[in-house]
């Protein structure tokens, strides 16, 4: 019997939430092959299989958080004589052809499908179906190899649904999970620091889910849905949030990355606008250093080093990938690390420490239209800058004691801060740290 | 609505063709007094006599050659090429020459030219007369490629390859030639080039084949039936053009695909079908795309249990058709 242990995620990490089983008990699994997802902050691993075996069972169930190193499933190994077989049957065909034909002939001899065991690919046509009828490949029974839904499984399940009359009550949607025990995401601790203890909170399902109008769906939560929701609700029952809002002028910030992005861009680097915010907020964190701090009950923790989080929306949901110590890299150097950690988030490969250790956030709203927002601080963060999308206005400037009319690329800063750390005129003295550093760019 | 065998349908088709416009010849190896090898042209020489049925020197070039200038001279040559073995010398005359002259001259000259070719293996011919060339010729654009499995199809292909006025390959399977039999009607009559055709319809797998092979699949075929398989076959008849509109919707029906030919599957004609199918109806694939050809080894062998070995047979076309049923 070999013991699966909650591996340790991150150097930081010490405990760690089951996700997901991807095997239930007496599942054969191959060596590597994925045994469950495990959740730590906001990033979710697969966790595989040492050896090839079969699943005996399940410790920890999913959404329950443990420490690093728990015993969550016990497998027995492949040459362990098992009561547990479950090979799919082989069924040899008719003698008349020899080597090759080693595979089930009829559907009859099909495995059983299953919701865990059974090979969940998806062929181009059904994956077409099942989209075209809004079909949840669970429902259907598969008969192809290893239980594979095929095209036929699929036509036949419409068919059939077809046959039967409208049953208003029996809607194809699995019954609501029961609210789950509320994991206590760990907290994202920027440094070895004390930090105030965290209430529970209560569980963030609301408990009136149990009736589902037959009108409506249920889409159930990703881990890192039900992650990010855990964060929102824990950081605004926290923090009190203010926001405070300034309108830059990027002019020379444009002009800078004109005249560099050519230049990047033979050193294999994109320049985007991000790095600029980066260093602007850096300067703001420097002349006012509470904004790169967390608030305790014992007293308001400043740290030292600058480690800036920026948001990456994802279709599934957002990450917040840290550059640490962000202070001591140049523009080129910025440049680059957003370029990897949004490239790898995107595809899924940031390790879960690189989520971790953020002193300081900022969230470019902009790139999907939005002017200013209210963002929700990254706990136990003390603020948050959104950066509005930039847009060309007529602006009255002045110029030789003239007043003229410009047009200027312009932008809203929105600043949200913990009113528990420092009050509007401090938080306005960093904002306008931020813009005079993007306005008086100078490289 | 007389039944006759392929060898013969061939045969008729040629003495219409004859008989109905002084311009068609025949110009092979051994096509006059002997008949041909194959006893195709069997009584044309003495029908249409030696200025019209003509023995060649043994030199493919000069077959494929002449014939262009002729074709280019206002006549309507056929050349026969005695086994499809031997058509590499006149590989330059078909390629270069045949296959390019309308396109060269901008449309002014045309090359009303066949070349009749029997291919393929199964009748313990050897390395030297049982290759299938197809694949060689379905690649070049300018060259027609026929390739007929039934007696009708063959006279009504032949017919429409006489009358096209650029070069068309009219690719023989031997072993159809006198073990494949079927009805063709009395009257004149065209099969087009370029249409396929289903030769038998199915729900759960479209295979795609042509020459002796439609055949093993068509027995293949009915084999699953009595498994509760069904398979549609679907005979390519001509590889160039290709029929792609026919492929296509018979794969958007059925979601499953096994392509069967002779010759070897690599850079095979199967291949080209195939990169059709992936890239035109990717979203209604049921399971990947199979393929059944010969070994990739350098030609057919002499020994009977080898020349098993590398011919596909009706059974592992069913063993295939199993597993991909089964996928």
């Amino acid at each position: 019997m070999i013991e699966i242990k909650m591996p340790q995620l991150g150097e930081s990490v010490t405990e760690g939430t089951v996700g997901r089983w991807l095997k239930r008990p007496g599942d054969p699994v191959a060596k590597y092959e994925p045994l469950l997802e495990v959740v730590t902050d906001k990033v979710d691993t697969e966790v595989p299989a040492p050896e090839a075996g079969i699943l005996h069972e399940i410790l920890v169930p999913e959404g329950e958080t443990v420490r690093v190193g728990t015993v969550i499933a016990r497998l027995t190994p492949a040459g362990a004589t098992g009561s547990a077989t479950s090979a799919a049957p082989v069924t040899t065909v008719a003698a008349t052809e020899s080597r090759a034909t080693t595979t089930t002939v009829t559907a009859t001899t099909a495995p059983p499908a299953t919701d865990d065991g059974r090979n969940t690919y998806l062929s181009p046509v059904v994956a077409r179906l099942l989209a075209e009828h809004q079909l949840n490949p669970a429902q259907i029974r598969g008969t192809g190899q290893g239980g594979r839904i095929t095209k036929q499984d699929v036509l036949r399940f419409l068919a059939e649904r077809e046959k039967q009359p409208a049953t208003p009550a029996a809607t194809p949607v699995a019954p609501a999970p029961a609210a789950p025990t509320p994991a206590p995401i760990p907290t994202p601790a920027p440094a070895p620091m004390p930090v105030a203890p965290v209430p529970t909170p209560p569980p963030v399902t609301a408990p009136t889910t149990s009736e589902i109008p037959a009108d409506a769906e249920l889409v159930p939560l990703t881990p890192m849905r039900r992650s990010i929701a855990e964060h929102m609700v824990r950081s605004v029952r926290t923090s009190p949030h203010v926001t405070t809002v300034m309108e830059v002028d990027l002019s020379r910030v444009i002009a800078h990355r004109a005249a560099h992005q050519e230049a990047f861009s033979r050193q294999g680097v994109r320049l985007t606008m991000t790095p600029y915010f980066i260093m602007a907020a850096i300067a703001g964190l420097q002349a006012v250093p509470v904004f790169n701090g967390s608030f305790t009950d014992q007293g308001i923790i400043i740290h030292r080093r600058i480690n800036i989080g920026v948001a990456v929306a994802l279709n599934e949901g957002l990450l917040v990938p840290v550059i640490p110590d962000a202070d001591e890299k140049n523009l080129l150097g910025l440049a680059r690390a957003v370029n990897d950690l949004a490239e790898r988030a995107r595809s899924k490969r940031l390790r879960p420490e690189e989520t971790q250790g953020g002193t300081f956030t900022i969230t470019n709203h902009g790139v999907t239209g939005s002017l200013f927002a209210t963002p929700i601080i990254n706990q136990p963060q003390a603020g948050i800058l959104g950066i509005g999308a930039v847009v060309k206005r007529p602006v009255v400037i002045t110029q030789n004691g003239l007043d003229a009319i410009a047009i200027r690329p312009l932008c809203y800063l929105s600043f949200t801060f913990d009113h528990r750390i420092a009050d509007g005129a401090t938080a306005d003295q960093f904002l306008s740290t931020v813009k005079k550093r993007l306005e008086q760019w100078e490289g | 609505m007389p039944e006759m065998n392929l060898l013969e349908a061939i045969r008729q088709g040629l003495d219409e063709a004859m008989a109905a416009d002084p311009r068609v010849f025949i110009f092979g190896e051994d096509v006059g007094k002997r008949g041909g090898v194959f006893r195709v042209t069997e009584g044309l020489y003495d029908k249409y006599g030696p200025m019209r049925v003509i023995d060649s020197p043994l030199a493919e070039s000069v077959i494929v050659g002449a014939c262009i200038g002729a074709a280019m001279n206002d006549m309507l040559p056929i050349a026969e090429i005695q086994f499809a073995d031997f058509i590499a010398p006149a590989f330059n005359q078909i390629v270069q020459e045949a296959a390019r002259i309308h396109y060269r001259s901008n449309g002014d000259w045309e090359v009303p030219l066949v070349i009749r070719v029997p291919y393929g293996g199964g009748i313990h011919g050897a390395l030297y007369h049982s290759q299938s060339v197809e694949a060689f010729f379905a690649h070049v654009p300018g060259l027609k490629v026929v390739t007929p499995s039934t007696p009708y199809d063959a006279k009504g292909l032949l017919k429409s390859a006489i009358e096209d006025p650029n070069p068309v390959l009219f690719l023989e399977h031997k072993k159809t030639y006198r073990l494949i039999k079927g009805f063709v009607p009395e009257e004149d009559y065209r099969v087009p080039i370029g249409p396929a055709d289903i030769k038998r319809p199915g729900e759960d797998i479209s295979v795609f084949a042509y020459g002796l092979m439609l055949h093993y699949c068509l027995e293949a075929a009915q084999t699953l039936a009595a498994e509760g398989v069904s398979i549609e076959v679907v005979d390519l008849r001509t590889l160039r053009p290709l029929d792609t509109e026919t492929i296509l919707a018979s794969v958007r029906r059925t979601g499953k695909v096994l392509i069967v030919h002779e010759d070897n599957l690599f850079g095979g004609f199967g291949g080209e079908v195939a990169a059709i199918i992936a890239e035109h109806a990717f979203e209604y694939l049921d399971g990947p795309i199979v393929r059944i050809g010969g070994p990739d080894v350098p030609a057919m062998p002499f020994a009977h249990s080898l020349e098993a070995a590398f011919m596909p047979s009706p059974a592992s076309i069913a063993a295939a058709m199993r597993r991909l049923a089964a996928y």
